[in-house]
């Protein structure tokens, strides 16, 4: 049977792939003025080396799946790729780190799969995570803020982003992060950690809370554009932020750090507001994003508590990119004027 | 038995054809699990390729006093022995490797290729076919194994070849080559999902050589694939 193309004036999205990419750039730029000016310039020359290696990498691939280029090119996508990865790494991260990590992301995650809206993993984070696992000296060595008055300059920051800095110089200059000091402290208040560590600020990471804050700005400004819905950014923040509360004890180390700290460390912010809401990963109906955000949220929280990573967005973005197709066949919305059994259900009968 | 039996074709279906690791994709385990550098790859593969011969022997053999009924069971146990000598063998000769394989050999018994030779070509074959098959077939699979233990090890460590006196004796500890200088080792290549990554990449690249020979030959006539079987990634003959 001919389904008869229906010509009445339908509304028109003006939403194109490479306009809401470029939104999301756009986005990003309060957290990347945050982080250049509590953590240096790394977090330029990180960016510099990405955007080159995603466009490189991606121009190559689409020529050799005989791909238009032009046309995917133009979209920005392996861009905002490049930026999420970028600032995830350590700033003034070693040029041959940022490569592997593209590779990973844009061959392997992206590309192997079939390319952009085929991945059903989010290539940043498996670009991240494989540098992870592989190079974990290099992705702790995390440059000390500026509120600790030992910011990287800028020429330093050059040589280590040029691979050239010697090992000794390195390591002189990096700084556990403040996730990695709670975790690893476990008989003091507080109040103390706070005290001995100029890494800790008003209430996270000094630097880091400023970093989450203008992340979440970006969020917000995508959120009032709507780019995505509202339901997974806040269930993985209310996720996280319950758990956190559940098993802060309110003052020793020992116990996980107060739902503030846990909002406004690491990377909870880009995650929630540029990861978990990656259309083509996460879950697709509203109770599935619900579902979605809150188990990043519970697991964010268990890896950085119990894990023996320096963060866990990464880790619990990906284990749900597993189960986002799950999730989405329980959480199908029923269709108007059909009974509200499953798929499954009606299948069998 | 009179039967023709070509012995061009066996070699090339065990080594490349239908290769047990990339055609067949048997023997996952091992193949995934230990092939961390070219020593282990070698040391399992050898083991492998000889369980695979003396299996195949036996099964040839005694293929006319077996009932079709009891073979299965009968073929696990010659497996089982033969997998059985290997271990003691490589336990008196090479300690350290037979430490490192762990249980790895003594599961080369499950190991699919072995039981799927013996009931699909030793059952049906003479003797001489058979150890052709066998040795073949195991080739084919430590071939894989290697190449795969010589990507990982180069692209994991920067450098190929290290450790080999655990299989040849102290002389062999400078057979190391290291490729790279001060090479920043790349620890995924020797976790296990460098296994699955480099194991996909070598399909790919059997089957881009494959299209590539197929290309340059005469077109032949399309034979229909008379094999439905859902795990391949060639065609089975």
């Amino acid at each position: 049977m001919a389904q008869q193309t229906l010509s009445s004036p339908h509304l028109r999205g003006a939403l194109t792939t490479a306009r809401v990419m470029q939104l999301v750039l756009l986005a990003t730029v309060p957290g990347i003025i945050a982080l250049t000016w509590h953590f240096g310039i790394g977090t330029l020359l990180n960016l510099a080396w990405a955007c080159s290696f995603a466009v490189a990498l991606e121009a190559a691939m689409l020529r050799l799946r005989k791909r238009p280029i032009g046309f995917y090119l133009s979209d920005c996508s392996a861009l905002v790729t490049a930026v999420l990865l970028a600032v995830a790494l350590p700033p003034a991260a070693p040029w041959w780190l940022i490569a592997v990590g593209m590779l990973a992301a844009i061959v392997f995650a992206k590309h192997l799969y079939g390319g952009m809206g085929y991945n059903p993993f989010n290539p940043a984070m498996v670009g991240y995570v494989v540098l992870l696992i592989s190079f974990p000296v290099q992705m702790t060595a995390w440059v000390p803020p500026r509120e600790s008055g030992a910011l990287l300059g800028a020429m330093e920051a050059i040589q280590r982003s040029l691979a050239l800095a010697p090992q000794a110089q390195i390591d002189a200059v990096t700084m556990a992060t403040p996730l990695d000091l709670l975790r690893q402290n476990s008989a003091l208040l507080i109040e103390d950690l706070w005290q001995q560590n100029p890494q800790f600020g008003q209430w996270g990471g000094a630097g880091w809370e400023w970093v989450n804050l203008a992340f979440l700005a970006g969020g917000l400004f995508l959120l009032q554009r709507r780019i995505f819905t509202w339901h997974a950014p806040v269930a993985m923040l209310a996720a996280l932020g319950l758990m956190a509360a559940l098993f802060y004890d309110g003052g020793s180390s020992a116990s996980g750090g107060s739902p503030l700290f846990h909002w406004l460390s690491g990377a909870t912010m880009l995650g929630a507001f540029f990861i978990v809401t990656d259309p083509v990963t996460s879950a697709v109906s509203t109770r599935g994003k619900l579902i979605y955000g809150a188990a990043i949220g519970v697991l964010v929280y268990l890896i950085r508590h119990w894990g023996n990573y320096p963060d866990a967005v990464a880790f619990a973005v990906l284990l749900l990119n597993f189960a986002a197709p799950f999730i989405d066949y329980y959480t199908q919305p029923r269709v108007y004027g059909h009974g509200a059994t499953r798929p499954a259900e009606r299948e069998k009968s | 038995m009179a039967e023709e039996v070509n012995y061009r074709e066996l070699t090339f279906n065990g080594l490349w054809k239908n290769n047990p690791a990339l055609v067949q994709l048997l023997g996952l385990c091992p193949l995934l699990a230990v092939t961390t550098n070219v020593v282990n790859a070698l040391g399992l593969g050898a083991a492998t390729l000889f369980v695979l011969l003396i299996s195949n022997l036996a099964v040839s053999l005694i293929r006319s006093i077996v009932s079709d009924a009891i073979r299965l069971a009968v073929f696990v146990m010659i497996i089982a022995a033969a997998v059985t000598c290997v271990e003691l063998l490589m336990q008196a000769f090479a300690y350290e490797l037979y430490m490192i394989l762990g249980i790895f050999l003594p599961l080369i018994t499950t190991n699919c290729i072995i039981l799927g030779r013996a009931d699909g070509f030793a059952r049906k074959h003479g003797l001489l076919p058979s150890a052709v098959d066998g040795v073949m077939m195991g080739a084919g699979m430590a071939a894989a194994m290697i190449v795969l233990g010589g990507l990982r090890e180069a692209v994991g460590t920067g450098a190929l070849f290290a450790d080999m006196h655990l299989l040849f004796g102290e002389s062999a500890r400078a057979w190391r080559i290291v490729l790279v200088d001060g090479y920043q080792s790349f620890l995924l290549a020797i976790l296990p999902p460098g296994a699955f990554i480099f194991t996909g990449l070598l399909i790919a690249l059997k089957n881009l050589i494959n299209d590539r020979l197929a290309a340059r030959a005469v077109p032949a006539t399309p034979s229909p694939v008379t094999d439905r079987r859902v795990r391949v990634t060639g065609q089975i003959s």
